[in-house]
């Protein structure tokens, strides 16, 4: 596996209204999917989408953006980090309670 | 909310159905108090949405009013003032959680509950529905005095020498609101009990209080200071042995003030009163306590019996009939049924009043999420309380519920609708009985998961000839090292670390949250998920090879220490 550090990265932030995990997408706006995250493969794109980002943040409109690495599957950017991908895929666990 | 504020005139409840339930009632002063709180935070939110607040100036402003932001959503904490419930509160939280959550709520083991999925849009229409049934989430969060917690069999235990729910509407009064106290180093967190068997972990807190008697029948209280857990965790020690019923609050304003001149505001790690207090050392905080005391108008803060039996008028008792000590219908179902004798055996206790039981519902039922209850389950035990136990529910720490009025022969009807609900399970303090953080699935501190690691042990442990075989051992699980789970005082305590980007459990054996507390020493490196699982059957197997007649996990521990243990567990490494 390459250095974390190296790995490509996507954009993330928590939406304000509701505190979504949302996804930066190469239109500039943001995502619940993170299928549809733009992937960065340098660090200037990447410094460059999280200052997208931070504009947004500014504007109120999402929280505490960040870059998250990730490894790029068929089925689109994959978080590496446990913490990420649960964000990303929602918990690991069925949420409800499953008696009554 | 002020203490003088107790002797005003009682408003008939809103539902008959709760009256008699054991919390204090509101009247029109709180409840329009809660109101305009309610109005304030509206604007907060409007103006956070509209953009004219930012992140950081809001975020001190939401967790004044217990809500936080986790990895999916918003989280909103709601008190639980220590920890009883109507059933009329319990059945707004399930309407809450179909309308706002994704049908359920968390209860935790500081006795409160937590909604997961919450929206920032919606928080003032769901603090509205709390205001309607008198509850709120102020000081669920923040550098203040937060709930106080109590013994979930508080007025019911045959052990009890105080009822220590009146001292404990005492505290909250006092601390709602406490302008000195809003803003102190780090959080506060305050039990009490009056009983000789602690069930509300008084040595784990920063200020711990046990209520009894003096020799000439007078009310006092054993004052416990800096217990904690977290990254640098500590048993309480003894600051006062009996500490008179009139001068509690002034000594609990002399022990803040101590704390608010001295604790440490540059390190977050250093902040809480533990690490003063193990820093000056317990008598020398004494002494700045006695000296504080000392110069305080102490007439001024004195509680006043009058005071106290506003409160206490301001609590329904319970129509209790008088009923035969031993119920023939509970004696002829436990012969009859080996499944609800189970149940009675680990999850029934004694009733200071005669023919009644108090009934502990483990939210704990195999492969579970620990403290998980749906909406429609909370309408069920609101129903069930209304019907068996004057309509008044319990939070334990232990994020368990608690029907603490139960006829004895009401006992196997009240089993049959909770197992089918699924909280029939017989399993209190047993190793299914375990208490879990939210970890790594909802929290934005988490090293790794609490609730999957927790559901595979309750699956793995599920067979109850099998528990029941094992009997009392509590596993206590946290996702990072600030502790929620208690892994520190579990008899086996689990800790989620971070091992080099993987998550990895560290377990420490004989940690105890009873009477004479103590912290669990770690048993060896950090282990997979799958590894833990097979450690903890090695742990349950050594014991249950050694122990002697009547030994519990702890005892047999303590007399044979860690070694066989450790061997057995890292044995295959
Ligand atoms: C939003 C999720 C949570 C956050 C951010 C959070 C944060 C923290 C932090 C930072 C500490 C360490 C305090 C210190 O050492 O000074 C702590 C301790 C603690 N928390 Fe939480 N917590 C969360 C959820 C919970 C839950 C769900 C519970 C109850 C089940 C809980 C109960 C406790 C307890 C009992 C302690 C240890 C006792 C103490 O030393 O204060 N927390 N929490
Ligand atoms: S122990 Fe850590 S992971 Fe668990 S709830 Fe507390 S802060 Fe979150």
């Amino acid at each position: 596996m390459a250095r974390v550090t190296d790995a490509p990265k996507v954009v993330t932030a928590n939406r304000l209204q509701d505190g979504a995990v949302v996804w930066l997408t190469a239109a500039g706006d943001w995502s619940i999917r993170v299928a549809d995250a733009q992937v960065q493969t340098d660090a200037s794109s990447a410094e460059a989408a999280l200052g997208i980002a931070r504009a947004s943040a500014a504007r109120q409109e999402v929280v505490e953006p960040y870059a998250v690495d990730v490894v790029v599957e068929a089925t689109g950017p994959r978080p590496l980090k446990t913490r990420e991908w649960i964000r990303a895929a929602g918990p690991s666990i069925d949420a409800i309670p499953t008696a009554a | 909310m002020s203490p003088t504020a107790a002797a005003r005139q009682i408003d008939p409840p809103a539902n008959g159905l709760s009256s008699h339930a054991g919390i204090y009632h509101y009247d029109q002063v709180d409840r329009d108090f809660l109101k305009e709180r309610v109005e304030q935070f509206r604007r907060q939110v409007a103006r956070r949405l509209a953009g004219e607040l930012t992140e950081d100036e809001f975020k001190p402003l939401r967790l004044m009013n217990g809500l936080y932001l986790q990895l999916h959503a918003y989280m909103l904490r709601i008190a639980v003032p220590y920890g009883i419930l109507t059933s009329r509160q319990v059945r707004q939280f399930g309407r809450i959680a179909r309308q706002y959550d994704k049908g359920f709520g968390h209860f935790t083991t500081r006795q409160n509950l937590q909604f997961n999925w919450i929206k920032l849009v919606d928080v003032p229409a769901i603090l509205d529905l709390l205001a309607e049934v008198d509850m709120h989430a102020i000081q669920t969060s923040g550098n203040c005095i937060r709930n106080v917690t109590s013994d979930q069999f508080a007025g019911v235990a045959s052990d009890e020498v105080v009822d220590p729910r009146h001292y404990a509407e005492v505290l909250r009064q006092w601390s709602t609101l406490h302008p000195e106290f809003s803003f102190l180093p780090r959080k506060f967190k305050i039990a009490i009990t009056g009983s000789s068997a602690d069930r509300a972990a008084i040595c784990i807190h920063d200020v711990g209080l046990i209520a009894k008697r003096g020799a000439d029948g007078t009310v006092g209280f054993e004052v416990y200071v800096g217990g904690g857990l977290g990254r640098t965790p500590f048993i309480a020690k003894k600051l006062r042995d009996f500490l008179p019923e009139d001068e509690l609050i002034a000594y609990l304003e002399a022990v803040l003030r101590v704390y608010n001149a001295y604790g440490r505001r540059d390190n977050i790690y250093k902040a809480r009163i533990k690490i003063l207090v193990h820093e000056l050392g317990i008598d020398a905080f004494r002494d700045e306590v006695e000296a504080e005391f000392a110069r305080m108008p102490v007439a001024q803060y004195r509680l006043e019996p009058a005071i106290l039996d506003g409160i206490r008028t301001r609590f329904a008792s319970q129509p209790y009939e008088a009923l035969e000590p031993i119920s023939g219908i509970l004696a002829r179902a436990r012969l009859e049924d080996q499944a609800f004798n189970r149940w009675v055996r680990t999850n029934v206790a004694v009733h200071r009043q005669p023919g009644y039981a108090i009934a502990t519902i483990t939210l704990k039922p195999a492969g579970g999420i620990p403290g998980d209850v749906s909406a429609d389950q909370m309408d069920v035990i609101a129903d069930l309380a209304d019907r068996y136990s004057f309509g008044e529910i319990r939070v334990t720490h232990e994020q368990n519920l608690v029907l603490a009025h139960v006829r004895q022969d009401d006992l196997p009807a009240l089993w049959k609708a909770l197992a089918d609900i699924g909280f029939g399970e017989a399993n209190s303090g047993l190793i299914t009985d375990i208490i879990a953080c939210p970890g790594l699935d909802y929290c934005a501190l988490a090293n790794a998961r609490s609730i999957p690691l927790a559901q595979r042990i309750s699956e793995r442990f599920a067979d109850l000839d099998r528990q029941h075989d094992i009997g009392e051992l509590k596993i206590k699980i946290s996702g990072c090292i600030n502790a929620c789970g208690h892994h520190h005082v579990g008899h086996i305590g689990i800790l989620g670390v971070d091992k080099k980007g993987v998550e990895a459990y560290q377990l420490t054996l004989g940690g105890s949250a009873a009477e004479a507390g103590a912290i669990g020493d770690i048993l060896g490196p950090a282990l997979s998920a799958d590894e833990t699982l097979d450690a903890i059957d090695a742990v349950v197997g050594v014991y249950l090879d050694q122990r002697q007649d009547g030994e519990r996990f702890l005892d047999t521990l303590a007399r044979i220490g860690h070694t066989p243990f450790k061997d057995k567990v890292y044995a295959a490494h």
